[in-house]
């Protein structure tokens, strides 16, 4: 389980904060990810890779948490607004940057967006491994990947960024 | 272009995302290739796909890693399921071989071959730590290392291309005077020395541009 656990509790972690934005419940969830893994290695096929089915179960459990978040939390739509109207001068020199303003908006993706965008990219999942831990179809995956990097798009266009697409 | 081509071409560029991670498979990589070297509007996008890859895992890895409080509270919870543990103390042997197994064949193609390529690095170590002995006087003080300490320099972060050969990672670091300094951390990326002293951020960033070029590089970002 220390093998287990020293292999994959920081990508694990950095999926579930990506989703909750929130480094206290990230940790927690991350025992709760890996208790359940061990509870359930018997139920293990094998017919996955591990990581694939951790981050299914590391996914269920971040949607859980943000589920059962008090309603007068900031919703993610409310913060991103805050954060953009208390730009400061040196907050609005490091937007010139490029790299740093795409940084900014794949922070602003929703939820959805996030995830799928982290899977393929950061998670190097294939469209099976995606769909398997998302939970929906192959074809969706794809279409869902094309819809976040043309949200993307437009989130660097409102920041002065156009791509040209789509 | 007619319908049945825009099927394709929209086809094709649904799947840049996977190419640019490399979690094609052989076949769709060629057709996805193939596309590319015909389309140059297509090898536009790919370059925008890249620049969202590079920067995502930039993201990923500036979010840092768990405390190690995090483990002890996995731990105490385990502990608190003995009947459980006894079990899987039992099985340890099956569950490590059941371990390997489950490893994807990608997962353990990519740590064969950074088992290979760190095997190379540690021989390239060896014969040049040898090569320095030789060329020096035999008297070297403790307080003057001739080579640079490990934190010092001007570093990027590399990600070579998947398809890229051990041979072409070597003779890609050689010709461009560029050392690994540590790796490979999550997502294959290799810190790598490309000055032994700091540079200024224009020039390592016109140096970042220029090594970005290489088809041996899949991902390349500036870091500390």
């Amino acid at each position: 389980m220390q093998v287990l656990f020293a292999r994959h509790h920081v990508r694990v972690y950095r999926f579930v904060l990506r989703l909750v934005r929130n480094d206290a419940t990230a940790e927690d969830l991350i025992s709760e990810v890996f208790l359940d893994v061990w509870r359930q290695a018997g139920k293990f096929e094998g017919r996955s890779a591990v990581s694939t089915w951790m981050l299914s179960i590391a996914r269920f459990k971040a949607l859980s948490a943000l589920r059962r978040r008090p309603e007068e939390e900031l919703d993610e739509e409310t913060a991103e607004r805050v954060e953009d109207q208390s730009d400061d001068p040196e907050t609005a020199l490091a937007k010139k940057d490029k790299g740093v303003l795409l940084r900014q908006c794949l922070t602003a993706l929703s939820t959805e967006h996030r995830e799928i965008i982290d899977l393929v990219y950061y998670h190097e999942k294939s469209v099976e491994e995606a769909a398997e831990i998302v939970g929906i179809p192959e074809a969706t995956v794809k279409t869902r990947m094309f819809y976040a990097r043309k949200k993307l798009s437009e989130l660097l266009k409102e920041q002065g960024i156009d791509r040209g697409w789509p | 272009m007619n319908t049945k081509n825009k099927e394709a071409h929209s086809e094709i560029e649904e799947l840049l995302p996977w190419h640019a991670a490399g979690t094609l498979s052989r076949s769709d990589a060629r057709r996805v290739e193939d596309a590319l070297t015909r389309d140059p509007e297509l090898a536009r996008r790919y370059a925008l796909v890249r620049d969202e890859l590079g920067e995502t895992i930039v993201l990923n890895e500036t979010l840092g890693a768990p405390s190690a409080h995090a483990m002890e509270k996995l731990f105490a919870k385990i502990d608190a399921e003995p009947a459980r543990r006894q079990a899987m103390s039992r099985n340890l042997g099956t569950r490590v071989v059941e371990f390997f197994a489950s490893l994807s064949p990608r997962t353990l193609a990519f740590a064969g071959s950074a088992a290979v390529f760190a095997i190379l690095l540690q021989a390239g170590i060896i014969a040049s730590v040898m090569l320095t002995e030789t060329k020096t006087s035999g008297y070297e003080t403790a307080s003057a290392p001739s080579n640079p300490p490990a934190g010092e320099g001007a570093f990027t972060l590399i990600r070579f291309a998947p398809q890229a050969t051990q041979d072409d990672v070597t003779k890609f670091l050689a010709a461009n005077r560029l050392s690994i300094a540590s790796g490979p951390i999550a997502g294959g990326i290799y810190k790598v020395r490309v000055a032994v002293t700091g540079l200024p951020k224009a020039e390592l960033a016109e140096i970042v541009k220029k090594l970005q070029g290489d088809k041996v590089v899949g991902f390349i970002a500036i870091t500390e």
